[in-house]
């Protein structure tokens, strides 16, 4: 039996019928109408989420749950494909757009009695660190509103604080990460191509697990960049993200980069053990810019592990620094080939223009895409073309290659895991935030989740402590190749050392009689 | 007279025939009604990622080996990128770093002269083949100012076979092409109907002067027949020839067949100098092809392709087939030519050939000249012949032993065309051809031209 997860004591007390599927659901629902401010969700699935629930509570009445995630409430960021439903990208590209089909990942926790409550909000087509960037608007860090953050905060008038000083989830799958730490579901998929899962994770102070490339299928995610693009999973303890990997992951005939072999869902130690573990510090990872309070944060984890007994040992990542140019290049690359469909022929928005087909795939494009996305795009075009490729393109492949090859040699010479920054700061106010430009703050912002990108490496952000100003910094664990148990047993061990603080959010107080919160006791009123 | 050299290459796209597409589960099949054929993937769904379809690769590699092409162990796809209606991803998924087969070498025939009896055998090099995505159809409405999108083709498996500039003239192209289209016929990777657009060609023509470098090559596209083919190709040469003999050049330009003209005529400029912005393919992993040496002993046989086997299961090719024919019925080269040209025809006379005494070499004669040219005339196919293989062995049968001169054979079978179910010995009877073998009978019969002519036989006796 899988102890401890929140899932899993939700799970029971459906079974005990304790509380229904319905009421389950029902309570999430409205807990999302009164976070509204959030701008989490950008479609709430009211009525397709209620009738999911009765027919999950169907199934508990007969006794025949399918699973542990029968009738828990999940949101789905909206650059995944659900079926009759409107999957936008927050872009005004695919506005009103239904896809007809459903990404493999959502109908596997379908298939497993899922209850989908809606689509998140995040940057447009998943560019950006900070889910500012989308059509629907940007989406607001719960711990906005936090007791912990108000309190923290300098005392200003009653009206301005909530609306100045609101904090960014970061991006690019912030309204998944925002979605899960206001509990308006109990996990949430993301995407990862830079870091997209893992920095909002931080910044929303839960846990954001991108598994290694291959092992989850990427058939119905609206691609980014399709050689690194990953399906991430959001939840608020590690043992849930161990459960739900278990649901995803596997080789699927629809998308020819997942691996054959065959996965074996794991549960994780109630009692993980670090003793023998060899932890990595890569030294590269003191970047420019990490602030004085998570390098302590760092410093004061790494002791931790020592004193488990674990061997804690420097390493270098010589590469690191070029990672985020080399991204630049392959990730524009990419995205100039990917949207190159958006030509407003076959689905989404179409220009009124009808002087000539060019000029219609001319307007479509100025009309539909937002500037952080043209700008890519202009950028793809130019490293790919012929005069370019070499120098751009194909040496970029090469720096790319070197940094994999960084990661194989530590983990070759028998580090285990490797503990860096999951940001560098906690998370910046809006207004601070939309200082800079979308390019340099990704540039800025992915600067310690990207190369695990690069390399295909599975990585995970665990919650570890509050800022001094009351705001969530994580902390990142990156685990060799198809190796999430040995990942997640160490996320897990560190989990429970730091003991994370339960977010205090008024709205959720009201709605709550503990069912939504994480209870020690497994008594529910 | 200035001996310009023309020179000749060929790009030629066959359709591979298989049941669904390259990288999709739609199926391929020819005239459905429009987007009735089109997978979320081949209207380039967002999230829809392509998958091999094994099928596609296996023809690929058996045409590679009847072309005697380096088979790659390991080929690559590659994104070629530019915007059209007919093209829903915006890109091709090609191969253009490391295609499937490479390097090998197509032998075809030509008469020298127009004769049937010289024949020549040439080679073309064949540069390589790659395997393909197919675009969809459109069709531009001018009268509404529209363009009308058929999606049902986009994403069909293709095989581009690439040859070198080997060739001098339209004659050798079509002769090549003709060869070609047998040989895939005869695998069955693609049914290599021009008609119905499952093998198109295009062809790139220049001239130069002896000596010199090549000129400037024009590429003439859109070509859906043999025969225009060969005449685009002479056109083309020509127009080069005198462009230049008064003084003008050459542009590197797109041309299109103009068959009611008969001349290539510039196309609309459809792509410009495109940069094809050619990027790796991300979803598809590099191509592992098996042979008997490589191939693990753990791995199941159903995921892998093994070229060896594929070898071994590979058709006699028109060529031996040819040999074959000659070295069995005694016939003559040529004849195997026109025998494998027709559709069924060489099926045809092997059936006669068993169901009459009349030797091969004479057979041959009777289905060349007189059966063929009663289906050309009549513009209709082997299958669709009113005299089958049966009544003809019949009819030969009475020829052989002497019931029936040749000539009357002849009367024979223009009634027999008419397909009303007589036999020939029917007609034959009826139309009193058939050969008198009874001496009295004869006697009787001169005794009776004679008898009554007694003047005009009295001038022959004197002379």
């Amino acid at each position: 039996a899988v102890k401890g997860t929140l899932c899993f004591q939700v799970s029971a007390a459906l079974r005990e019928g304790q509380i229904t599927p319905t009421e389950l659901c029902q309570r999430c629902l409205s807990l999302i109408r009164s976070t509204k401010f959030l701008n989490a969700y950008i479609t709430v699935t009211e009525e397709t989420a209620l009738k999911q629930a009765e027919e999950s509570e169907e199934r508990f009445r007969r006794g025949q749950p399918l699973g542990v995630l029968d009738g828990i409430p999940v949101a789905v960021k909206d650059n995944f494909n659900t079926a009759g439903i409107e999957t936008t990208c927050a872009s005004n590209m695919l506005r009103g757009y239904i896809s007809p089909y459903n990404a493999t990942v959502v109908q596997k926790l379908l298939d497993q009695g899922a209850v989908l409550v809606g689509k998140t909000n995040l940057d447009e087509f998943a560019m950006g660190s900070g889910s500012t960037d989308g059509v629907f608007g940007p989406v607001r860090n719960p711990w906005s509103y936090s007791r912990q953050y108000k309190e923290k905060s300098a005392p200003k008038s009653h009206s301005e604080d909530r609306e100045s000083k609101w904090v960014i989830t970061g991006g690019s799958s912030g309204g998944s990460a925002a979605a899960v730490s206001s509990f308006t579901c109990f996990a949430a998929l993301g995407s990862d191509t830079g870091g997209s899962t893992r920095n909002p994770a931080a910044h929303c102070g839960v846990v954001g697990l991108k598994p290694t490339y291959g092992l989850i299928s990427r058939h119905g995610l609206i691609p980014l960049v399709n050689s690194m693009d990953v399906p991430g999973i959001l939840t608020r303890c590690v043992d849930d993200a161990a459960v739900v990997l278990g649901l995803l992951a596997g080789h699927d005939p629809k998308d020819s980069t997942t691996i054959q072999d065959k996965f074996k869902p794991f549960e994780l130690p109630n009692l993980p053990d670090v003793s023998k573990l060899s932890i990595g510090i890569p030294k590269e990872y003191h970047a420019p810019g990490l602030s004085g309070e998570i390098l302590a944060l760092w410093s004061k984890a790494a002791d931790l592990f020592k004193k488990a007994g674990a061997k804690v040992i420097e390493v270098s990542l010589p590469h690191t620094r070029y990672s985020i140019v080399c991204y630049h290049v392959l990730c524009t690359a990419e995205v100039a080939s990917n949207m190159a469909r958006f030509d407003g022929l076959e689905y989404g928005h179409r220009s009124d223009t009808n002087k000539s087909t060019e000029s219609m795939y001319a307007a479509t494009r100025r009309e539909g895409f937002n500037a952080v996305v043209r700008g890519r795009i202009l950028s793809g075009n130019y490293f790919l073309l012929k005069q370019n490729y070499e120098r751009y393109f194909v040496k970029a492949q090469q720096v790319r290659r070197l940094i994999a090859h960084d990661f194989s040699k530590v983990f070759g010479n028998g580090v285990d895991v490797l503990l860096t920054p999951t940001t560098l700061t906690d998370a910046a106010p809006y207004t601070e935030f939309i200082k800079e430009d979308n390019r340099t703050r990704s540039a800025q912002d992915d600067i310690l989740t990207q190369a695990a990108n690069m390399a295909g490496l599975p990585a995970i952000n665990v919650p570890a402590a509050l800022s001094e100003r009351g705001l969530p910094v994580g902390l990142q664990f990156i685990g060799r190749s198809f190796q999430e148990k040995q990942l997640l047993t160490v996320a897990k061990w560190f989990e429970k050392q730091v003991e994370f603080p339960r977010i205090q959010l008024e709205e959720v107080k009201r709605h709550d009689h503990g069912v939504l919160q994480h209870q020690k006791s497994a008594s529910f009123s | 007279l200035v001996p310009w050299v023309p020179v000749v290459g060929l790009e030629v796209h066959a359709q591979i025939s298989s049941n669904s597409k390259l990288f999709s589960g739609s199926q391929v099949h020819f005239s459905a009604p429009p987007n009735s054929l089109v997978s979320f993937f081949d209207a380039s769904l967002p999230g829809t990622l392509p998958v091999l379809n094994r099928r596609c690769v296996e023809a690929a590699v058996m045409t590679g080996l009847a072309l005697n092409c380096r088979v790659n162990k390991k080929s690559l796809f590659d994104r070629k990128h530019y915007f059209y209606a007919d093209l829903p991803a915006g890109y091709q998924i090609t191969q253009q770093r490391v295609p499937i087969a490479v390097n090998g070498s197509l032998s075809y025939s030509v008469c020298i002269d127009n004769k049937m009896s010289q024949i020549v055998t040439k080679t073309v090099r064949i540069k390589q083949i790659q395997l393909e995505q197919d675009s969809g159809k459109s069709l531009h409405d001018d009268t509404r100012s529209q363009t009308l999108v058929d999606l049902n083709r986009a994403g069909v498996g293709l095989m581009e076979v690439v040859m070198e500039p080997d060739m001098c003239c339209g004659e050798e192209a079509a002769a090549a092409v003709r060869e070609l289209q047998l040989i895939l016929q005869t695998l069955g990777s693609s049914q290599a109907v021009m008609a119905e657009g499952q093998l198109r060609v295009d062809a790139n023509v220049s001239v130069h002067y002896p000596g010199e470098p090549y000129g400037v090559r024009t590429e003439v596209k859109n070509i859906n027949s043999l025969r225009f083919l060969a005449k685009a190709v002479d056109y083309e040469i020509q127009r080069q020839i005198e462009e230049l003999e008064n003084g003008g050049t050459i542009l590197n330009e797109t041309r299109a067949f103009d068959s009611k003209l008969g001349c290539t005529i510039p196309m609309r400029d459809k792509e410009g100098k495109q940069d094809y912005r050619f990027m790796p393919e991300p979803n598809l992993p590099p191509l592992i092809l098996y042979d008997a040496k490589s191939l693990p002993a753990n791995m199941n046989h159903q995921q892998v392709v093994n070229i060896d086997s594929i070898r071994e299961r590979l058709p006699d090719l028109p060529s031996v087939k040819r040999a074959k024919l000659v070295e069995q019925y005694g016939i003559l080269p040529e004849h195997s030519f026109t025998l494998l040209n027709e559709d069924g025809l060489t099926e045809f006379f092997e059936n006669v050939v068993n169901q009459t005494q009349m030797k091969p070499k004479k057979v041959i004669g009777w289905i060349l000249n007189d059966l063929l040219s009663y289906l050309k005339q009549h513009s209709l196919t082997v299958k669709e012949s009113p005299v089958s293989s049966f009544l003809l062995a019949d009819l030969l049968s009475l020829l052989e032993k002497k019931q029936i001169s040749s000539t009357a054979a002849k009367q024979v079978l223009a009634e027999l065309w008419k397909g009303e179910g007589k036999t020939p010995l029917d007609i034959a009877k009826e139309k009193k051809l058939e050969l008198i073998q009874d001496q009295k009978e004869l006697e009787e019969i001169c005794q009776a031209v004679i008898d009554g002519r007694e003047n005009e036989v009295i001038m022959v006796v004197r002379e």
